[in-house]
C-alpha cells in the first residue's frame, strides 16, 4: 500500500509544485528504484503487462555492471542523480524567440541551410500550432493508413496495439542483454513504432522528423519496427542539425524485425552536443541497435553518420537467421576536439548462404579518439556464409588516434571471409594539390574527407546524403592548421 | 606578367636557389632547362607556394602583385597554374566534382559568377573535345589508379578548364612515352594564346621538339646561366650539361 500512494504521490508532484517554481515541474526527482519504475509506467498510462515488464528488467537491471571494455573513459556516472522522466515542456517555459538561442548553435543552423521556421523547432521554441509540419504529418499518416503501415509513438502503440508490443518488444534486445538494455527497458521515455505488413512497401521515406510527438523523447530512447514478409521501408532516424539536451545520458534502443523477403533500411545522422572544447558537458550516447533476420531473404541495412557526441558506444548488429539473409552496415564516424567513439557492428550469421557486408569510414582529428570493433560470427549451421568487412581509417594531424579491433569467429569450412583495413592521413601533398587549383584548406578539406566517405554517403537516401556532407564539412571546419 | 628578381630560397640549411632572374612577357613560351638538383622543380615550387621552401631574399611579381605574399590559392586566383611533375591521387573525389569546385573558387575570387551544373557541363565537354580526351575521365575520381600518361594529361585538361595566365609546366615529360608526350604537347599547343605564357620546366629536349619555346634558359646551382632561343635547347642536346661544371658560373 505505501508503495501505491508513494507512487502516487510521485505522479501527482507537479500539481504540488507545479506553475510556481522556475524549475520544469514536470520532471521527477533525481533517483531510481520500484516506485520510480511504476510511476513512470502510470504517468504514461500504461497497461498492467507493460508495468511487470518494466519492473522485471529493473530488477534484473539491479544484478548488471557497467559495461568497462570500450575504449572510452569518462567519470563514473551516478544512476541515482538522474531524472528518470520528463514530461514534454510546456510552451511557457521554452525560449520565446531565437534571441535567446546560443548564437554559435544558429551560425550553424544557417551554414547547413535550415529554413527559419525550421531553426525554431529545433531551438526548442515554441512555436504556433499551425505550423507546416503539423499539416505535412497529418497528411503523411494517412497516406499510410491507406496501405496499412502504422506509424506512431511507442507509448501510443502501447495502448492501440498492445498484441503487437507484446509480441514484438524485447524480443530481439531482451532487458538482459546488457547494462543498458536493462536501464532503458525499465524507464524507457517514448520512442516510435513502425508496423509494415505483409508485402506492403512503405510509399515513403519514414523520419522522426514527421512525427509531431516525437520531441523530447527523452534519453531512454525506444524504437521498435517490424517487416512483415515482403515489406520494405526505409526509416531515418536524427537530424543533421546539433541538437542540445539537458541530459547527459542516452541510452537508445532499436530492435528491427524483419521476415521472409521483407527489407529494412535505417539511416541515422547523429549530431549531438560534444561538449565544450574541454569535452565538458557533452552527450555520453551509449546505444544498443540490432536487427533479426527471423525470415528467408530478409535484409537488413544500417547506415550511419555520426559526427556529435562526447562519447559514443554504438555497435548496430544483425542478427541473420533466415536461409540467405543479408546484413549490411555503411558508418561514417567523426571524433574531434576531445570526442570518444567505439564503435562497429556485429554480424552473426546463423542461416545457411547468409550475407553481410561492412563499410566502415573513421574520421579523426584534434585529440579524438576513435576504436572501431566490430565481430563477424559465422555458426556451424551458416554454410556458404560470406562476409566482407572495408575498415578504413582517416587522421587528421598529429595528435588524433584511430584503433581497428575486428573479432572474426568462422565455424563453418564453407565460409567466405574478407576483411580489409587500412589507415591513412590527409597528405600535405593533397592539401597542396587542391590549394593550387583554388580551392581553400578548408575546402581542399572537406572535398578529400567527403571522397573518403563516399561509398557510405552513396547509401543514404539523396537529400540525407546532401545534408550529410555539408555536416561533415562543418564538423571539420578548423580541423587543419 | 612575371617578374622574378634576385630570388633567393633555402630547403633546411641549404640554399637552392642563388639570385635568380627571370621576366616572362603575355604569351611567351620560356623553358627552363638544366642538370638534376638544379633548382628547376624548386623554382616552381616556390612560385606556386609549396610549404617547405623558405624565401631568403628577392622578389616574384605577378600580375603587378607579390606573389610570395599570396596563398596557394590566391595565386591561383590570380591566374597561376602549376601542372604537377607527380599529379597527387585524391580518392573518392570525383574529377568533374573536382575542377566545378576549382572552376567555381576562381571564378567567385574574381567576382565572376559561379557556373551551374549545366553550363559548367557544356564547357567541360568542349574541352574534352579540344584537347582529344575520353569522357570516362570525368566519372573518374582525381588521379585515383591513373598512369602516369593518364595523370599528365588530367593536368593539361585541367589547365585547360581553367584557363591560367601563366602555366609551369613541371617536368610534365617525364615517365611519358612518346605517344603520350605527343598528346601533351599537343594539348599545350592548343592551349597557347597572345594572353597566357607558360614557363616549361623539362630536363630533355625532346618535348621542346612539339613545344616551340620562345626562350630558352639553362639553370644550374639556382641561378640562370645561359639564356637563348629554341637553338640553345638544341645545342644542349648534343653537348649535354657537362660543360656547366668545366665552365663553371662564368656567366
Amino acid at each position: 500500500m505505501t508503495s501505491t500512494t508513494a507512487v502516487n504521490d510521485l505522479v501527482k508532484s507537479e500539481y504540488e509544485h507545479g506553475f510556481t517554481t522556475e524549475i520544469a515541474s514536470d520532471t521527477f526527482p533525481p533517483g531510481l528504484d520500484e516506485t520510480v519504475v511504476r510511476a513512470i509506467s502510470q504517468r504514461k498510462g500504461e497497461p498492467e503487462f507493460m508495468t511487470a515488464w518494466r519492473l522485471k528488467a529493473y530488477r534484473h537491471w539491479l544484478t548488471m555492471t557497467e559495461p568497462n571494455w570500450a575504449a572510452v573513459d569518462y567519470p563514473k556516472i551516478d544512476f541515482q542523480a538522474i531524472s528518470y522522466f520528463s514530461a514534454p515542456k510546456r510552451p511557457e517555459d521554452a525560449p520565446k524567440s531565437l534571441d535567446e538561442i546560443d548564437p554559435i548553435l544558429l551560425e550553424t543552423y544557417q551554414k547547413l541551410g535550415i529554413p527559419l521556421e525550421e531553426q525554431k523547432v529545433l531551438a526548442g521554441i515554441a512555436v504556433d500550432a499551425v505550423f507546416d509540419s503539423v499539416s505535412v504529418a497529418t497528411t503523411f499518416r494517412k497516406s499510410l493508413a491507406e496501405v496499412g503501415v502504422i506509424f506512431c509513438s511507442i507509448s501510443e502503440a502501447v495502448h492501440d496495439y498492445p498484441d503487437l508490443i507484446q509480441k514484438y518488444l524485447g524480443s530481439v534486445v531482451p532487458y538482459t542483454d546488457n547494462f543498458y538494455a536493462g536501464l532503458n527497458a525499465a524507464v524507457f521515455s517514448d520512442g516510435t513504432f513502425v508496423y509494415v505488413p505483409k508485402g506492403v512497401r512503405c510509399p515513403m521515406e519514414l523520419s522522426t522528423y514527421f512525427r509531431i510527438n516525437a520531441r523530447n523523447t527523452g534519453q531512454f530512447e525506444r524504437t521498435l519496427i517490424v517487416a512483415e514478409a515482403g515489406a520494405y521501408v526505409s526509416y531515418l532516424e536524427g537530424c543533421t542539425a546539433p541538437q542540445r539536451d539537458e541530459n547527459q545520458l542516452h541510452a537508445a534502443v532499436v530492435e528491427l524485425i524483419v521476415l521472409d523477403d521483407a527489407e529494412v533500411k535505417y539511416s541515422t545522422v547523429q549530431n549531438w552536443y560534444p561538449g565544450d572544447a574541454q569535452g565538458k558537458g557533452g552527450i555520453y550516447n551509449f546505444v544498443t541497435k540490432r536487427g533479426d533476420c527471423r525470415g528467408a531473404r530478409a535484409k537488413i541495412s544500417w547506415t550511419q553518420v555520426e559526427t556529435g557526441s562526447a562519447i559514443t558506444w554504438k555497435y548496430p548488429s544483425c542478427l541473420l537467421r533466415g536461409e540467405g539473409s543479408v546484413g549490411e552496415f555503411y558508418s561514417v564516424a567523426v571524433t574531434k576536439g576531445r570526442q570518444q567513439a567505439d564503435t562497429g557492428t556485429k554480424m552473426i550469421h546463423i542461416g545457411k548462404n547468409t550475407r553481410s557486408t561492412i563499410v566502415s569510414k573513421g574520421i579523426s582529428a584534434g585529440e579524438g579518439q576513435q576504436t572501431y570493433r566490430g565481430l563477424v560470427r559465422i555458426g556451424q549451421r551458416a554454410e556458404g556464409a560470406r562476409n566482407h568487412t572495408q575498415c578504413d581509417s582517416l587522421l587528421i594531424g598529429d595528435r588524433c588516434t584511430a584503433n581497428t579491433v575486428p573479432y572474426i569467429e568462422v565455424r563453418t569450412p564453407t565460409a567466405n571471409m574478407e576483411h580489409e583495413a587500412t589507415t591513412s592521413k590527409i597528405s600535405d601533398d593533397q592539401l597542396f594539390y587542391c590549394r593550387s587549383r583554388g580551392l581553400t584548406e578548408e575546402d581542399a578539406v572537406s572535398m578529400i574527407v567527403n571522397g573518403f566517405c563516399k561509398e557510405v554517403f552513396n547509401e543514404l537516401p539523396m537529400e540525407f546524403a546532401v545534408e550529410a556532407q555539408k555536416l561533415l564539412s562543418i564538423s571539420l571546419e578548423g580541423a587543419v592548421g | 606578367m612575371l617578374v622574378v628578381n634576385g630570388l633567393r630560397a633555402t630547403v633546411g640549411e641549404k640554399e637552392i636557389l642563388q639570385g635568380l632572374n627571370l621576366t616572362v612577357n603575355p604569351g611567351e613560351i620560356h623553358a627552363i632547362m638544366g642538370p638534376n638538383g638544379s633548382g628547376k622543380s624548386t623554382l616552381a615550387h616556390v612560385l606556386s607556394g609549396r610549404d617547405g621552401y623558405t624565401v631568403t631574399g628577392g622578389s616574384a611579381t605577378f600580375a603587378g602583385q607579390d606573389l610570395l605574399a599570396l596563398e596557394p590559392e590566391q595565386r591561383a586566383h590570380l591566374g597561376l597554374f602549376l601542372a604537377f611533375q607527380y599529379p597527387v591521387e585524391l580518392p573518392g573525389v570525383n574529377n568533374t566534382y573536382f575542377l566545378k569546385a576549382a572552376l567555381n573558387s576562381i571564378r567567385k575570387a574574381r567576382g565572376e559568377t559561379e557556373l551551374d551544373a549545366v553550363s559548367f557541363l557544356r564547357l567541360i565537354k568542349e574541352k574534352l573535345k579540344i584537347l582529344h580526351l575520353d569522357e570516362s575521365l570525368l566519372k573518374r575520381a582525381v588521379n585515383a589508379g591513373f598512369s602516369g600518361g593518364e595523370k599528365k594529361r588530367n593536368e593539361i585538361f585541367q589547365m585547360a578548364l581553367l584557363e591560367p595566365k601563366l602555366a609551369i609546366l613541371d617536368e610534365t615529360d617525364s615517365g611519358l612515352d612518346i605517344d603520350a608526350l605527343r598528346v601533351v604537347a599537343d594539348g599545350v599547343n592548343a592551349l597557347r594564346s597572345p594572353e597566357r605564357s607558360m614557363i616549361v620546366v623539362t630536363h630533355y629536349q625532346r618535348l621542346l621538339d612539339y613545344i616551340q619555346p620562345d626562350f630558352v634558359h639553362v639553370l644550374a646551382k639556382g641561378q640562370i646561366i645561359r639564356s637563348g632561343g629554341k637553338e640553345l635547347a638544341l645545342e644542349l642536346e648534343t653537348t649535354g650539361y657537362g660543360w656547366i661544371d668545366a665552365e663553371g658560373l662564368a656567366a
